[in-house]
């Protein structure tokens, strides 16, 4: 089993929850996501199984939400928006300051697997671009000082972590 | 100029019940529980002039006066969370800082369409939007406004917060339904409209944030008050969402039409110092450009759409001096190509197809005759599809290809730019 019984118990508040228990396949990705930090067919058999509802019914609606990762990333996945406000406020020089200081391109992962740099679409913060999302935290009004301080924080975390 | 929506918004504590309460949230619920039928509370809102925030300007009363008072089918209310529009941000402002004002104003919509099921359905990317409306949820049921026998009165309602996947289009309404129904977030062609057979086949109700955030304040101080502020068409205040190429950006609230000027000048200080305006996008990435010379245009619904563009989700989007026009279709392109639901061919093959076109020209491979091919697909997707998703690729590409159109042959003639794009980072 992949999933824990926390998150099963999620699944199961959140199927309780509406009028049809299809309607709770989106909110289980979301919670199978947040505790693998991406999606697979084993999860989505697993998630199945919990809900009575067809594999292939949770596999479809999964590969439509680009959310979701569908193989496995960095511990920490960096995304930053490339829409049109964010550009005009520098997002292309922000993601190649990024790669240039992780040394990764756009879609790769830092070989200690901690970061995974992706392009997004708009994110919400265009009044504050530039901005991006790692996994749940927003950043905005993005310079490269803040960058800077944001991957060491990041990095002295992990540090933290290991000992 | 007296801000409504955002009267709260900077107090530290007014996401939490008790302040909101002391600021006087939760006194229209009551009175509309206690003193109005349903649709007493629709005529209210109708009377109002309230028009829907998330872009096409529909008025909220009209829309629930649609669903049917007759029928034996639960009823359904959805606010629509899913901000995705490049240049909108408005919503999660007020879902971060006021998340009670937009519970309140879907009680109250709730009640009015006798819905006893209403969900909140928020953009996945929104971790802590979703966890303040979840918040405010949670303490709206610990006080009695939501649940079994609101208030003492008979009336039932549950408020589902529900977050979606990453899909723009999941903010069309058909497509939302779909999504909340656990499909993939494909739109649905109408007529049947959501308000005859939407949700589970059920009469449904979609509206905006915005919209619903302002529904309280109209209980409370009537519909001539909403009127004093706004236009005639288009009353009440607008949150717009001001970005891109200025000094301040920022939310601003305003009243509807005052010029766009005033946002973009005086709220937001203009563009930065040595350079120059070249082209607004009023409405969010979906809506065509308007040039320096129109700043002054009233921002309201019909004096922008007498302008050539739209109001949209207010999302005002300054571009100056330092963009190649190519480089902005591109990027604004790309955003759909990658957001197109795929249900019908026009757009999911014509986004493609522009996409590449309009790419292949900014990186210097452009053949002659590629313009006029660009604004064929454009005729052909526009009015043709399913959702207007299509129609929101084409709006500002052919825009800005007649806007700028030299900006595109010289492209193609000398492989560069005319304008060498340079947005550095801070
Ligand atoms: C592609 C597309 C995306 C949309 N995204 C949103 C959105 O994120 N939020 C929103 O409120 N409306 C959005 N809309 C408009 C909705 O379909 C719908 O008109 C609106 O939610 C109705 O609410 P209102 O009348 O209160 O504005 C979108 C429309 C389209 C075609
Ligand atoms: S217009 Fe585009 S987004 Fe809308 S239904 Fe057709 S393919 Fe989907
Ligand atoms: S355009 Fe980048 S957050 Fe909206």
């Amino acid at each position: 089993m992949i999933l824990t019984d926390e998150t099963i118990r999620q699944i199961k508040i959140r199927m309780a929850r509406y009028p049809s228990r299809r309607s709770a396949i989106l909110p289980a990705l979301t919670a199978a996501y947040k505790q693998v930090g991406h999606l697979n067919p084993a999860i989505y058999r697993e998630i199945a199984r919990v809900m009575d509802i067809p594999y292939i019914e949770i596999a479809e609606a999964a590969s439509f939400y680009t959310m979701f990762p569908k193989h496995e990333v960095g511990r920490y996945l960096i995304q930053v928006c490339h829409n049109i406000s964010c550009s005009l406020r520098g997002a292309d020089n922000l993601i190649a300051y990024i790669e240039q200081k992780l040394g990764i391109a756009l879609g790769e992962t830092t070989p200690d697997k901690l970061f995974t740099l992706i392009a997004v679409e708009c994110l919400g913060g265009c009044a504050t671009a530039p901005t991006m999302q790692i996994n749940d935290t927003y950043y905005e009004n993005l310079t490269r000082a803040r960058v800077d301080e944001i991957i060491a924080d990041l990095r002295a975390k992990e540090e933290q972590d290991n000992r | 100029m007296e801000k409504v929506l955002f009267t709260h918004v900077d107090q530290p504590e007014q996401h939490r019940i008790e302040t909101y309460v002391k600021n006087g949230g939760y006194q229209a619920l009551p009175k509309v529980l206690r003193d109005y039928k349903p649709d007493e509370v629709i005529d209210i809102v109708r009377k109002s002039g309230l028009r829907g925030r998330g872009g096409a300007g529909f008025s909220a009363g009209m829309k629930w006066s649609f669903v049917p008072r007759d029928t034996p089918k639960p009823k359904y209310l959805c606010c629509n969370a899913d901000e995705s529009e490049p240049g909108t941000c408005k919503d999660r402002v007020l879902m971060e800082r006021d998340p009670h004002l937009v519970v309140e104003g879907i009680i109250i919509a709730a009640y009015a369409i006798q819905a006893h099921q209403a969900f909140i359905y928020v953009r996945g990317e929104f971790v802590y939007p979703a966890f303040r409306m979840e918040q405010a949820v949670a303490e709206a049921y610990a006080k009695g406004y939501l649940g079994r026998n609101i208030l003492d009165s008979g009336y039932d309602l549950d408020l589902v917060v529900h977050t979606g996947g990453g899909a723009y289009i999941c903010g069309e309404e058909t497509a939302l339904l779909s999504s909340l129904e656990g499909d993939r977030s494909l739109s649905r062609i109408r007529p049947p409209f959501p308000a005859v057979e939407g949700l589970y086949g059920c009469p449904t109700v979609v509206n905006n944030v915005e919209t619903l955030a302002n529904v309280p304040y109209i209980i409370n101080r009537g519909p001539d008050w909403f009127r004093s502020h706004g236009t005639e068409k288009s009353p009440g205040t607008k949150i717009f969402s001001l970005s891109g190429n200025v000094k301040r950006p920022g939310n601003y609230e305003v009243d509807l039409g005052v010029p766009l000027s005033y946002v973009i000048n005086d709220l937001g200080g203009g563009v930065p110092e040595g350079h120059t305006l070249k082209a607004i996008i009023p409405g969010g990435a979906s809506t065509p450009l308007l040039l320096p010379h129109q700043i002054d245009t009233p921002l309201d619904f019909e004096s922008m759409a007498q302008a050539g563009s739209m109001l949209g989700s207010g999302a005002i989007i300054v571009i100056d001096d330092g963009a190649c026009m190519v480089w902005t279709a591109m990027k604004l392109i790309d955003f759909f190509q990658h957001e197109s639901c795929g249900k019908c061919t026009p757009c999911r093959e014509g986004t493609a197809w522009l996409k590449q076109l309009i790419n292949r020209i900014e990186g210097g491979e452009g053949r002659p005759g590629d313009i006029d091919l660009i604004l064929d697909v454009c005729g052909n997707i526009m009015g043709r599809t399913i959702c207007p998703l299509g129609d929101a690729a084409v709006m500002p590409t052919e825009s800005i290809i007649k806007l700028f159109r030299n900006e595109f042959e010289y492209h193609i003639d000398n492989k560069t730019c005319l304008v060498k794009t340079s947005y550095p980072l801070a």
